[in-house]
């Protein structure tokens, strides 16, 4: 019963291979030395991969092998031995909060910049560039003596409202050229049948600039999920540590155990991948725009 | 007649006072968290540079002296030539692997958004998870060295690769790049992409091989974005400090030191606040003299970059 439509679907399969590979014969070597790179992208993931699926003793006998077992109970003693669980939980909570609050932040400042009666947007702008080019290094120990003044060191809400402001900038940046393109011919008649600006950015522009928002989103809450000099050094308590932080402390000693270390921060990496390869077009439209902004 | 002429500036003025604020009132949550967080500290940062603070309250003011504290330490002296080194990495290497990546990408059909998501995986996979991966892998005990000799090529038996000091941030570098590399072949790609076709067939007309379009249309078409790239590689280069941190703590002895590690080690291990400040006030110096030069050789010199 299953070989037969196996049969019919095997035809055209092969049909369709040979005329990819024809395709494929006009690059050979192109593919070659793509193939030899790709390799050297994702073999190290697969390394990893297989790692945490093996015992500690497996992979120092064979270290590129494969696992005789697979050990999925490593996931599960990561999970609690390495804090990942807590840790995921916090950097979703850290990760989530940082791209709204910079979605609001950044649309609003955008939309200022464009549509609203800013004297001189062009010293604003000036600013964002500046302010989003300033190394953290600069301003860091001063902002963990103020933090720790004001009571936001060691807590997340106080590492979210740094991540606002340094992913707000290019975010900012990154709407405003959305909203250049909309025309304002719309809002402009939404506001003479009587619309107020908030039912106008609500109403009318929102819906026309979403992608360009939740591009910024993703990007932001994807930087602040995989950011580590600031986390280290604004979180102390375990109960807060964000699961950078969490792996972090885990693998170092001069020999940790490296199937639970594989396992740990392929827990941290697995949200990240589905999210990535469900949404790769946004994300990477969202890194180009900021790559190729000069 | 002047009566109803006058009514409506008065109103006019109104609205756009009204205006005004609504616009102050939506640019105003960007503002207050920039003050507070990068605006504010770093003009801190500025003063406590001129101070002995220690990071808690004393703070007395001592001039440059932290400025010609710097330029006598051996340790910062180190760190800005480890700095320099990692520049020129990053400049040759990762850039070559960005441009071969992308120019062989655009000149394929099939497959080409498949690599470019494999290209790009290790870009979106946290510091911490990669500089782990590569641990493992290198690791003298359980990684590509003891794997190698039970394959009988004992070529890295005896390297250890993030603790010998002679090839430590060579390694730390060879790491950073595994995930920096992806990002520029999509970058270059999009860039490459805007290419208009017919300067290709053009070429080929021409009899030009892949080399001679790649050096005389590829190349010189996406400059803007090349120089863009490799001005914010030398700035990047001046602030890495993750991979070196995770990796090796600038370790050992000293081999691996950049300038944000030696700050940190300042800053949160040796209490000298002012003097790390004055490291941070350098590092957005070298940062900003980066741009500063960039734009004087365009604007003013005309150079054609």
């Amino acid at each position: 019963m299953t070989a037969v439509p196996a049969l019919d679907r095997g035809r055209p399969r092969s049909h369709a291979k040979r005329r990819g590979s024809r395709r494929t014969a006009k690059h050979p070597v192109a593919y070659l030395i793509l193939s030899i790179l790709a390799l050297y992208a994702i073999g190290p993931m697969v390394v990893f991969v297989l790692a945490s699926l093996k015992t500690p003793s497996e992979i120092s006998e064979s270290p590129l092998g494969l696992p005789g077992e697979f050990r999925w109970d490593n996931f599960a003693t990561a999970w609690v031995e390495a804090n990942m669980g807590a840790g995921l939980m916090n950097s979703v909570v850290i990760a989530v909060s940082t791209a709204v609050g910079v979605c609001v932040i950044a649309g609003c400042a955008a939309y200022a910049l464009t549509r609203l009666d800013l004297p001189k947007p062009g010293v604003f702008i000036l600013y964002l560039l500046v302010a989003s080019s300033l190394p953290i290094q600069l301003f860091l120990v001063p902002l963990l003596s103020l933090w720790t003044k004001i009571g936001l060191y060691d807590s997340r809400f106080g590492l979210i409202v740094i991540y606002w402001a340094i992913y707000s900038p290019f975010a900012t940046l990154l709407i405003r050229s959305f909203l250049i393109a909309v025309p304002k011919e719309y809002e402009a008649a939404a506001r003479i049948d009587g619309a107020g600006e908030i039912r106008v950015f609500t109403r009318i522009v929102f819906p026309l600039v979403w992608p360009g928002i939740l591009t910024a989103g993703l990007v932001a809450g994807l930087q602040a999920y995989n950011e580590f000099l600031l986390a280290v050094t604004f979180i102390q308590d375990s109960e807060n540590l964000p699961a950078s932080i969490s792996l972090y402390s885990f693998q170092q000693g001069f020999s940790p155990n490296w199937a639970l270390v594989s396992a740990a921060g392929l827990i941290m990496v697995l949200p990240v991948l589905a999210l990535f390869i469900a949404l790769q077009r946004r994300f990477v439209e969202g890194y180009t725009s900021s790559g190729m902004s000069g | 007649m002047i009566k109803t002429s006058a009514r409506p500036p008065a109103r006019r003025r109104r609205r756009v006072a009204r205006g005004k604020l609504t616009a102050w009132l939506f640019i105003a949550p960007l503002l207050i968290v920039n003050v507070l967080v990068i605006a504010g500290p770093g003009l801190m940062s500025v003063y406590y540079s001129f101070t002995d603070w220690d990071g808690l309250d004393q703070a007395d003011f001592v001039w440059f002296s932290n400025y010609t504290d710097l330029i006598g330490d051996p340790d910062f002296r180190r760190a800005l030539l480890h700095n320099l080194l990692w520049t020129v990495f990053f400049l040759v290497v990762p850039m070559s692997m960005g441009l071969l990546g992308a120019f062989l990408l655009s000149r394929i059909r099939r497959g080409q958004l498949l690599f470019r998501v494999l290209f790009f995986i290790p870009y979106v996979i946290a510091t911490v998870v990669s500089a782990t991966v590569w641990r493992q892998i290198l690791s003298p005990t359980s990684g590509i060295g003891p794997a190698l000799s039970n394959l009988g090529i004992p070529l890295l038996d005896d390297v250890n690769f993030l603790g010998d000091g002679d090839i430590a941030l060579g390694a730390v570098a060879f790491i950073n790049n595994w995930q920096w590399w992806g990002f520029l072949v999509v970058i270059f790609l999009a860039a490459m992409q805007g290419i208009e076709p017919s300067l290709y067939e053009a070429a080929r007309m021409d009899g030009a091989g892949a080399w001679r379009e790649f050096w005389n249309i590829t190349l010189p078409s996406i400059r803007p974005t090349f120089m863009f790239l490799s001005l914010m590689t030398v700035i990047w280069s001046f602030l890495v400090f993750d991979y070196v941190y995770i990796l090796t703590q600038g370790g050992p002895a000293g081999s691996t030191d950049v300038l944000s590690t030696v700050m940190y080690r300042a800053a949160f291990s040796e209490q000298q606040a002012g003097y790390a400040s004055a490291i941070g006030v350098m590092l957005a110096l070298i940062s900003a003299g980066t741009v500063c030069g960039y734009l004087y050789l365009r604007r003013r010199l005309r150079w054609d970059i």
